[in-house]
């Protein structure tokens, strides 16, 4: 992959040059948020191309998949607000979110069980889909091509990842690596310009994760959206983001290209500990 | 001076959904389930306590004591062969088995002692009254009775949670389940030893709900129960002191209703109240929030 | 065009009631029904579609509604209300039932709504209590409503009939705790029929359509349903209000085919047994509801001597039902049984064929 090459916004933080005549599809501002008397996260600041590949990651109950619930509005911010497209987000709910471009995937699967994995599909096309509750009931003509233009989509979108014939699979029946890939492909079927994948390459093999690196690529070029990745397996990382933010105790310790990062010397801190912390600890 | 009156009552109604309540809670807390079927334990401990009494001809005590341990033994029993099997379940599940224990209650009692009711004998008839105010203020030997056992029960009981080893396990249980496993709690052990206090628990509120309200037919524990549902809700699910609170505020808003507004749809307000309680401040007056994980 | 699994299963549950009808309108015109089974017919219609419309909420929706006989309820004294007061004005009985199943549909799902507010705001166990508070505040409060008729029109009041203040001629509809009375018995088998067809219709179109697909997805994971777009509490609320509405007209349907009937005929327990036939019949199986509501009605009725253990024989198979269907162990077992019974068969046709081998070690 040719290097990508980072510039500075005014909102501290960096975009990928290509995206640089564009609006950000993503700005954080100071966004935070208390649990009880836990600062979870503080004062976090982001900014995220058009077309980037961003990479969050950072130390176990850093707060990244916070941060996403957040984003998606799981969780009302205590503190500070993020720019969607530009325009703030404030008071939106969660399927708000969802229409107005933001989609994601969950770091402990969530599918709809007892629907096939083509339904699975269909549901996130709820929104695209034009016919009423009424119009159903009735079969009107409108039901029929909306719902042929629906299936078609939806296999469409399950051949990205080769899952076209298990269309009408349970989606609880499928092994776990096609679970987490029917979530891509769902949250892909909302139109989303902004994809959020927690963990995506949990509990897959080097070969699975090759193949993923790859399909986050083709995903991105296909359709010419951001995408912002939580992810423990570095080979992923530093492979196919090209902006990287680390996140240690709900904050922002160090952001740039995956080489800045490999050198940071507060991410490698935050990831092994120091001599400094060892004596801490030694002398409690 | 009827104002009182009512007021007293409305305590002493409110100390039998406190003790009904506090069965509830304790369930809820540990096991995660609304056993629906805690108001017909009631009805179960009644009907003992009054077949010992008007049959075998046993002093009071005893009759308690019986109808205690025959709760205890069902609430186990129940736990065992109905609820333990679902432990993993859907808690849609979990609440169409309990209604599904609750119904078989009802009607076993039906088939044992038949759809007319029997006149309950006060098990404190032979106590007197106690008149206040040149007899304009009655406090009857029940409502006494009743609310000390209310307040004996409630300081009981949050002695033993707070200082026996069985109640700290229970404190455990109902926070993780399965980090207690991990401590070597025996989980299965606890929840049983839940089941037994509340259904025990529920024999005394029958006993005394039934001195009150001297009626016994099969459904009798049905409307307590719901009541006493809402009361734990109203004081907060999972805690003691809250199902104390919300059992004699429930007592209270029903007698009050019953006085000043209409006997008929006493009912009615008291379940307006829970669901404005649950609509305003669904962890109840003295619950905790709890936030969902994603 | 192919036919899709469910749409096929939809086509047979829809000729299996027909079928149903057919038989027994040809059996009730030779004379071959006793009274009692006659007079059942209307009732097992009625609750053929409460069941069906308790099943579109815990089934699809996945919420338990411990209320829905309050919307039957509703329904009844609506369809009571609006049957007679039009006895004057419209003299086909058939239009004033249909015109009846409307007004009762309207005003149960009018009460959806308003009781769907609060309550879908709620989840599980707390969402279940509070339909049932619903329910018993619905039944507490008919008790103390009165409504008649006369020339100048309806008239309400709190206190009692008397109160109505009707003039000669005028007639009470509705008399508190004595319930909805004078009523003249419009509901017939062949409304009844059309209107579980109606139902299975709506619920099996509804069910696959992008409304449908929403429905199920909130109750799958209403967490993943919200970050896909979906509206939550719209949806809830549209299943909540249809199902109610669907009550409503079992309700009207039930009441009608009595001249008298109070409100304490749909408590609590009613509710209870509707549940019971959509439990036994399969959560989220139409097909088993329809099948389980006139089964459970009419064995009870043929087994008269069991009549006192009946609904301790239904508690029982209620519990052992969802024991069987929820816990892992038992359903591995069930599996190993079924799988045991055809190795049997198998193994019994191939002894049959070769009389030497041994079964034992099976």
């Amino acid at each position: 992959m040719d290097k990508t090459k980072l510039i500075n916004v005014p909102s501290d933080s960096m975009i990928p040059e290509r995206d640089a005549d564009r609006e950000p599809i993503l700005e954080a501002r100071h966004l935070g948020i208390d649990f009880g008397g836990l600062r979870a996260v503080d004062d976090f600041n982001l900014t995220i191309g058009r077309t980037e590949i961003a990479g969050l990651i950072g130390p176990n109950g850093a707060g990244k998949t916070t941060i996403f619930n957040l984003l998606t509005k799981v969780y009302q911010p205590t503190r500070g607000t993020f720019l969607l497209d530009g325009r703030d987000t404030h008071g939106m709910t969660t399927s708000q979110i969802n229409r107005a471009g933001i989609a994601r995937t969950f770091q402990n699967i969530r599918l709809f069980d007892n629907l096939t994995v083509e339904d699975n599909v269909k549901v996130a096309m709820h929104n695209s889909m034009k016919y009423s509750m009424f119009g159903g009931i009735l079969r009107l003509p409108r039901y029929w091509k909306e719902e042929k233009k629906a299936h078609e989509k939806a296999l469409e979108l399950l051949s990205i990842f080769d899952m076209a014939d298990m269309a009408d699979f349970k989606a609880s029946s499928l092994p776990y690596g096609a679970q987490r890939r029917l979530e891509i492909v769902r949250a892909l079927a909302t139109e989303p310009s902004l994809l959020l994948l927690d963990e995506p390459a949990a509990g897959m093999n080097p070969s699975e994760t090759a193949e993923l690196m790859n399909n986050i690529r083709k995903i991105r070029d296909t359709f010419g959206i951001a995408i912002m990745l939580i992810e423990h397996d570095m080979n992923l990382v530093m492979g196919v983001c090209e902006g990287i933010a680390v996140l240690n105790f709900g904050k922002i310790i160090a952001k740039g290209t995956p080489e800045e990062i490999q050198s940071n010397p507060a991410v490698i801190e935050a990831y092994l500990g120091t001599d400094h912390n060892e004596k801490e600890d030694a002398a409690q | 001076m009827t104002f009182l009156n009512h007021l007293i009552n409305g305590i002493s109604l409110g100390s039998v959904f406190a003790i009904i309540a506090l069965g509830y809670t304790m369930v809820y807390g540990i096991a995660k389930m609304l056993n629906f079927a805690h108001g017909d334990v009631i009805m179960i401990g009644a009907y003992v306590s009054f077949c010992v009494t008007s049959y075998l001809n046993l002093p009071v005590i005893a009759a308690v004591v019986i109808s205690m341990l025959v709760c205890t033994v069902l609430g186990i029993v129940i736990e065992r062969l109905a609820y333990k099997p679902l432990r993993d379940a859907s808690s849609l599940a979990v609440l169409i088995t309990a209604i599904g224990v609750s119904y078989f209650l009802q009607n076993a009692a039906l088939i044992l002692w038949g759809s007319n009711p029997k006149i309950f004998s006060s098990v404190v008839a032979g106590l007197p009254t106690l008149s206040l105010a040149d007899g304009r203020l009655v406090i009857s030997s029940e409502a006494i009775i009743t609310i000390l056992a209310c307040i004996i029960i409630m300081i009981a009981l949050s002695l033993f949670t707070a200082k026996t080893k069985a109640g700290k396990a229970m404190r455990a249980v109902s926070e993780d389940k399965g980090a207690a496993r991990l401590m070597g709690i025996n989980v299965n052990f606890t929840i049983s030893i839940t089941f037994a206090i509340g259904s025990a628990l529920a024999a005394v509120a029958g006993v005394l709900l039934c001195s009150a309200y001297p009626t016994l037919s099969p459904t009798t524990g049905a409307m307590p129960g719901i009541k006493a549902f809402t009361a734990a809700v109203f004081g907060g699910i999972g805690s003691i002191p809250g199902a104390m609170l919300g059992g004699i505020l429930i007592g209270i808003i029903e007698i009050f209703a019953k006085a000043y507004i209409s006997t008929k749809i006493s009912d009615a307000i008291v379940f307006a109240v829970l669901i404005i309680v649950l609509l305003v401040k669904p962890e109840g007056l003295l619950g905790r929030k709890v936030r969902e994980k994603v | 065009m192919k036919l899709k699994k469910n749409t096929k299963s939809s086509f047979a549950t829809i000729l299996l009631v027909t079928a149903a009808f057919i038989i027994v309108t040809a059996l009730n015109s030779a004379g071959a029904l006793s009274n009692l089974f006659q007079g059942l017919l209307v009732p097992i219609c009625a609750y053929m579609i409460m069941a069906l419309s308790l099943n579109l909420t815990v089934g699809v929706l996945g919420e338990l509604s411990l209320g829905h006989a309050g919307f039957m309820s509703v329904g009844a004294f609506t369809g009571a209300v609006v049957s007679m007061s039009l006895t004057g004005t419209v003299s086909s009985s058939l239009l004033r039932l249909v015109i009846a199943l409307i007004a009762g549909a309207v005003v149960a799902g009018i009460f959806g709504f308003l009781i769907g507010l609060p309550v879908l705001r709620l989840k599980g166990d707390y969402l279940a209590i509070v339909t049932l508070a619903f329910g018993e505040i619905i039944r507490s409060l008919i008790t103390c409503i009165y409504v008649g008729v006369d020339s100048r029109g309806l008239h309400f009041s709190l206190k009692s009939a008397e109160a109505l203040g009707l003039e000669a001629g005028g007639r009470a509809i509705i008399k508190g705790p004595m319930g909805a009375v004078g009523l003249q018995k419009i509901s017939t088998f062949t409304i009844g029929f059309v209107m579980v067809i109606i139902t299975l219709a709506l619920i099996f179109t509804l069910v696959d359509s992008r409304a449908g697909r929403a429905i199920m997805a909130i109750r799958d994971n209403r967490i993943a349903a919200e970050s896909v777009g979906i509206p939550i509490t719209k949806y809830k609320m549209m299943t909540f209000i249809t199902s109610a509405a669907l009550a409503g007209m079992a309700g009207v349907l039930y009441g009608l085919n009595y001249s008298t009937f109070t409100a304490v005929k749909f408590n609590y327990n009613t509710s209870i047994l509707v549940l019971v036939f959509v439990v036994l019949g399969g959560i989220g199986n139409m097909r088993g509801s329809v099948i389980a509501a006139p089964l459970l009605l009419i064995l009870p009725e043929l087994l008269r001597g069991l009549n006192d253990y009946r609904m301790l024989i239904y508690a029982v198979v209620l519990i052992v039902v969802m024991i069987m269907t929820n816990n892992a162990t038992a359903r591995a077992a069930i599996a190993k049984l079924t799988d045991r019974i055809a190795v049997f068969f198998m193994k019994r046709k191939t002894t049959e064929n070769s009389a030497t081998e041994d079964t034992s070690n099976g």
